[in-house]
């Protein structure tokens, strides 16, 4: 029996997630919904005023992204937990935390980078200016990774609960907040015209953070969970 | 020394040993804090500038050191656990967590009942505020995940993972938290902590400080005491323990 380098582990378990995704295209679709939906409540809900709107549509949208993020979350284990491929996974000879990165990256592909897609759709409909739409597909493109990545800890902790839905939302959220916290007022700042040069490098130094140190946590807490 | 501590690992006889401490520590805490409240509350002088109202602050600050000063605790504790599969370490890490909880919950409290006669608003948004608030979020978190993981081993050395990434959380969020406040309103809020403290206010702060760590010794034996009785109750000492008081 021939066995797969680390390079090739890789790439196995990220075309084979893509395919089983792609299989369930219609899936897919949800978190999306999701996020149009949430953005669409705020006007109803505070009222159509244009300067409002722009005022507090980075906000709007990067908490609808986040709760997009959060709602998705829980699809990156839960069928692999099922049939029980989680476990084959943690009894590779390939490190774990590698394997988690290529599990995080594929679930980006298919839960985070659509975000991008729809999120000048949303600028829109919010009347938020041209740069500030630019600036938001750039924050969404550094922090929905950020997301993706702390949030896989949270559901490596809580996959073999029964009701981790709830728990998970505590979990992650405050996690969350400084990544909102940088990325909405990038949004804002470029909506005034100033520079935001900042901002993004501190989302990409979360970025980079959360790259290098969530996956190791998230092997530990699979181990933990599975044992 | 090293005996010492192998020995405290053991659960028999780090209930044994505690249980004649607590009495002690729970002696020295009373008289601290008897001491830090006369102090704070009679002696120490009023504020020029805000009345008596500033007195809570010897239960506030205090309060508010120990949240975090808990969290720490927690985290190392659960680190330790991890890391050399010390039971006990996770029962004082998952312990610590509702004691942390309730410090950052009086600290929030006694600071909004601070801030409505000074800031004229139960809550502002300030930076310090925001992030003891998302500590209580964090302290819940892993409340809510041990409460949440049926099997206690598990649960512990879940919630000790948990514990560890919010560590690395902390400042991150703190400073983010700090940076959004001064982008968002500026330094409208005054700054509390002024710093030459004089040293009459000084001396009942250090006091209640002592006093609140001592309490939250005490607390965290006894919740630590309970908790291994409920995980060892299939053992022999246990066992022995039951029988003699019944």
């Amino acid at each position: 029996m021939t066995t797969a380098n680390l390079s090739q582990a890789f790439m196995i378990l990220l075309r084979r997630d893509l395919t089983l995704a792609y299989r369930r295209r219609s899936e897919m679709i949800n978190p999306l919904l999701f996020f149009v939906l949430v953005t669409a409540l705020f006007p109803l809900g505070i009222g159509a005023d244009p300067t409002l709107l722009r005022e507090v549509g980075p906000g709007i949208i990067w908490v609808a992204a986040l709760l997009a993020a959060l709602l998705s979350l829980d699809t990156i284990f839960r069928s692999d937990f099922d049939d029980g491929s989680l476990e084959q996974l943690l009894l590779s000879p390939h490190p774990l935390s590698i394997l988690m990165i290529a599990k995080v990256f594929a679930h980006w592909l298919i839960t985070g980078l659509p975000l991008l897609v729809v999120a000048p759709l949303l600028g829109v409909l919010l009347d938020l200016p041209g740069a500030a739409i630019r600036t938001l597909l750039i924050t969404l493109a550094l922090g929905t990774p950020v997301l993706s990545l702390i949030g896989t800890i949270g559901v490596a902790l809580t996959v073999g609960l029964r009701k981790g839905g709830m728990i998970l939302s505590l979990l992650v959220l405050p996690l969350y907040i400084p990544v909102l916290i940088f990325a909405a007022n990038a949004v804002a700042t470029s909506g005034a015209g100033l520079p935001v040069e900042a901002h993004l490098s501190l989302l990409t130094a979360l970025l980079v953070l959360a790259v290098s140190l969530s996956p190791a946590a998230t092997a530990a807490a699979l181990r933990i969970s599975l044992s | 020394m090293l005996k010492f501590f192998h020995r405290m690992a053991s659960p028999k006889y780090f209930y044994q040993f505690t249980g004649k401490l607590i009495p002690w520590l729970g002696i020295a805490c009373l008289g601290f804090m008897l001491a830090g409240l006369y102090d704070g509350l009679l002696v120490a002088p009023t504020d020029y500038q805000q009345g008596d109202s500033y007195r809570i602050m010897f239960v506030h600050v205090p309060a508010a050191w120990m949240s975090l000063f808990i969290y720490m605790v927690m985290a190392t504790a659960g680190a330790i656990g991890l890391i050399w599969h010390i039971k006990l370490a996770e029962v004082m890490a998952i312990s610590s967590a509702h004691v942390g909880a309730s410090f950052t919950f009086l600290a929030l409290v006694t600071g909004s009942i601070w801030g409505k006669p000074m800031w004229g608003a139960w809550w502002v948004w300030d930076a310090r505020l925001t992030s003891e608030l998302i500590l209580l979020f964090l302290y819940l978190g892993v409340i809510a995940l041990y409460n949440a993981v049926e099997d206690k081993r598990t649960a512990a050395r879940a919630t000790s993972i948990l514990a560890l990434v919010g560590v690395v959380n902390i400042p991150i969020i703190h400073y983010s938290v700090e940076w959004w406040n001064t982008l968002h309103q500026g330094p409208t809020v005054t700054k509390f902590d002024a710093p030459s403290i004089d040293l009459k206010m000084l001396i009942p702060l250090l006091l209640m400080a002592v006093a609140f760590k001592l309490f939250y010794a005490v607390v965290v034996l006894m919740r630590a005491r309970c908790e291994i009785l409920q995980r060892e109750r299939n053992s022999g000492w246990v066992k022995e323990l039951v029988r003699a008081s019944s």
